[in-house]
């Protein structure tokens, strides 16, 4: 679907707009992971404010696309995105990791509308996302299955052995967008278990593989058109993106990982995403 | 009682079939009742008996290759689309290998997938430790939402299947690979949670599961010669447990054998001593596995080696009465 330059602008407010909430969250929370969500919040907007054929009203419209978090413990952002969108009161946002809350430290399915699927032990979500690209084709439904996953991720054998049955099946309503920011919690992904070349590896799997500039909202637009005109593959968009996205003493630092801001940090990282988003959405313009 | 028991049952010429014929019987009957109904396999349809599903349904039959884990979250996936996966392989694998994929993927969000463990405990035989799962009832019953049923013959694997394709929520069901006699009636009764008392007696309950439910049987009857009158109940829903069928059984008799294919820990004697721990504790005497690994052998062999059969219930009961 074609994006005009006035929905861009929108949309870049909204991600940063989500970004502030991930960190009041974390800063209420006490716990959880900072990095990841502040870097995924451009995609995740892309998403569900413009890709995704999902309504809010109907969530369990059988005919929806579907959006599947595999690597769960970047569920801050899932939560404030689909706040943002309507699934549930922006209030309850603070309640993440509290006793009783429906937002759980990651992702339950069931406990909230708009979450699709469980997840956080990692590497299990690309083969539900498999499965529900399967029985969705099984239906007859056009509907398509977006499922998020991180660089770290690809070291659990069990995405392989999902990428390889996506290739067999020829999944062509599956798109996988991989989070490629290169840290992981001991580390670089690079130091702590190699992982390119990511592309040839999916690309000999039998998959369609994009590379996009993951904070440019126009570039995973159009590489979601793109995967929609792959009709004998499944397809990876591989976003690169900056952890910690907007506040610049986390950014591409793997100390951020996961572990949550204290209130002074949490201060100086909302300044910096009220007065700096101006500067955030014009970087890649 | 004599409704639910095959009345050729101690003849010379019971019909031996495997459990896993049962499954493939089952799951093409559930397959016909319900377009919804799917199943995957991990390289071992002919085994397992899902080959029946797969030339009955092709278009429902997927082939996932050696992949166990990928297997139990596809089947998530495809549940949330509203399907009843039926995954299969041996128990082994499933659930010995997709631990965490079942209990994340699958049971933490109670999603409608059927696990179907096949060629599980010694009677697996030659193939040796490796490949004789004596642990999967134990790793299943601590799943919350998880259902686990251990039919004892192949009619009673098709009707598990059956029930199991109606419950909405994970179920597990444990196979087994070798021939084993016909126990029951095709048409006897079954239902998910319900145990069955097979024989009536006052002085001692035996409780068994799967095919050794035929071992008990034959228990009873050396029993019976000795003026010991047991009460055998099949118990084919391990979780959760007929409580009280139990319940009044061992009020009557007093003292409880458990008779399993399976390690004695975290398994039925497991559950049977949690329940009676709490409600009504008497004796019980476990015949099962005690703590260690099978080998390579013919299954009979391996029964008696390993102490799992109608001698050792009669020695157990012996013991417990003295």
């Amino acid at each position: 679907m074609l994006i005009g330059e006035r929905k861009i602008l929108r949309l870049e407010k909204i991600a940063n707009e989500i970004r502030e909430d991930i960190i009041a969250m974390l800063l209420a929370a006490g716990s959880g992971h900072s990095a990841g969500p502040l870097g995924m919040a451009d995609v995740f907007t892309a998403l569900y404010f413009h890709v995704a054929n999902i309504n809010p009203k109907n969530v369990r419209d059988e005919k929806r696309d579907r959006i599947f978090l595999s690597n769960g413990h970047i569920c801050p952002v899932w939560y404030a995105t689909l706040a943002h969108a309507g699934f549930f009161p922006r209030t309850e946002l603070k309640t993440l990791r509290k006793l009783n809350s429906r937002l759980q430290g990651h992702p339950h399915f069931g406990s909230l509308p708009g979450i699709e699927n469980t997840g956080g032990p990692l590497g299990q979500g690309l083969s539900q996302a498999v499965g529900a690209a399967l029985a969705l084709r099984l239906n007859k439904f056009r509907s398509r299955v977006f499922c998020l996953m991180s660089d770290g991720e690809q070291e659990e054998g069990q995405t392989f052995e999902a990428v390889m049955s996506a290739g067999k099946y020829r999944l062509n309503n599956l798109v996988a967008i991989m989070d490629r920011n290169n840290i992981q919690i001991d580390g670089p992904t690079e130091e702590i278990m190699p992982l390119e070349p990511l592309s040839d590896k999916y690309r000999a799997f039998n998959w369609h593989v994009i590379e996009v500039d993951g904070h440019n909202i126009r570039s995973i637009v159009d590489a979601c058109d793109e995967a929609r005109s792959i009709i004998e593959k499944p397809t990876l968009i591989l976003a690169h993106t900056t952890p910690g996205k907007g506040v610049d003493f986390m950014e591409n630092d793997y100390e951020w990982h996961g572990k949550p801001p204290t209130k002074e940090e949490a201060r100086r990282a909302l300044q910096q995403l009220r007065t700096l988003g101006g500067r955030i959405t014009s970087e890649h313009e | 009682m004599n409704k639910i028991l095959n009345p050729q049952l101690f003849s010379k010429n019971v019909e031996l079939v495997p459990t896993r014929n049962g499954y493939g019987d089952g799951v093409v009957d559930a397959g016909r009742l319900n377009e919804n109904v799917v199943v995957l396999c991990c390289d071992l349809s002919e085994s397992t008996r899902s080959l029946a599903f797969a030339r009955a349904f092709p278009n429902r039959f997927f082939e996932m290759g050696v992949a166990e884990q990928n297997m139990a979250g596809v089947a998530a996936g495809m549940a949330t689309v509203g399907k009843i996966p039926f995954i299969t392989s041996y128990a082994v694998f499933s659930p010995g290998r997709n631990w965490d994929q079942i209990r994340v993927s699958i049971c933490y969000s109670n999603l409608n997938v059927k696990i179907v463990g096949a060629h599980a405990g010694l009677t697996v035989g030659p193939d040796g430790a490796t490949h004789q799962a004596l642990e999967d009832v134990a790793i299943m019953r601590v799943l919350p939402n998880m259902v686990v049923l251990s039919p004892c013959d192949a009619h009673e694997a098709r009707r598990a299947v059956c029930a199991a394709a109606r419950h909405v929520g994970p179920v597990y069901i444990r196979l087994y690979r070798e021939k084993s006699p016909i126990i029951t009636r095709a048409n006897a009764p079954f239902e998910i949670g319900r145990a069955y008392v097979v024989r009536e007696g006052s002085d001692v309950t035996i409780i068994a599961s799967g095919p050794l439910v035929y071992e008990a049987l034959l228990a009873a009857e050396q029993l019976r010669k000795r003026g010991i009158e047991a009460e055998v109940i099949n118990c084919p829903t391990i979780k959760p447990l007929d409580e009280k069928t139990i319940l009044k059984s061992v009020q009557k008799t007093g003292a409880v054998i458990t008779v399993e294919e399976h390690q004695i820990a975290g398994g039925l004697f497991g559950a049977i001593a949690e329940f009676l721990s709490r409600t009504n504790p008497v004796p019980i005497l476990p015949i099962g596995v005690r703590d260690t690994f099978g080998e390579s052998g013919e299954p009979a062999e391996l029964l008696t080696k390993y102490g799992l059969r109608a001698a050792d219930v009669v020695r157990a009961a012996l013991i417990l009465l003295k």
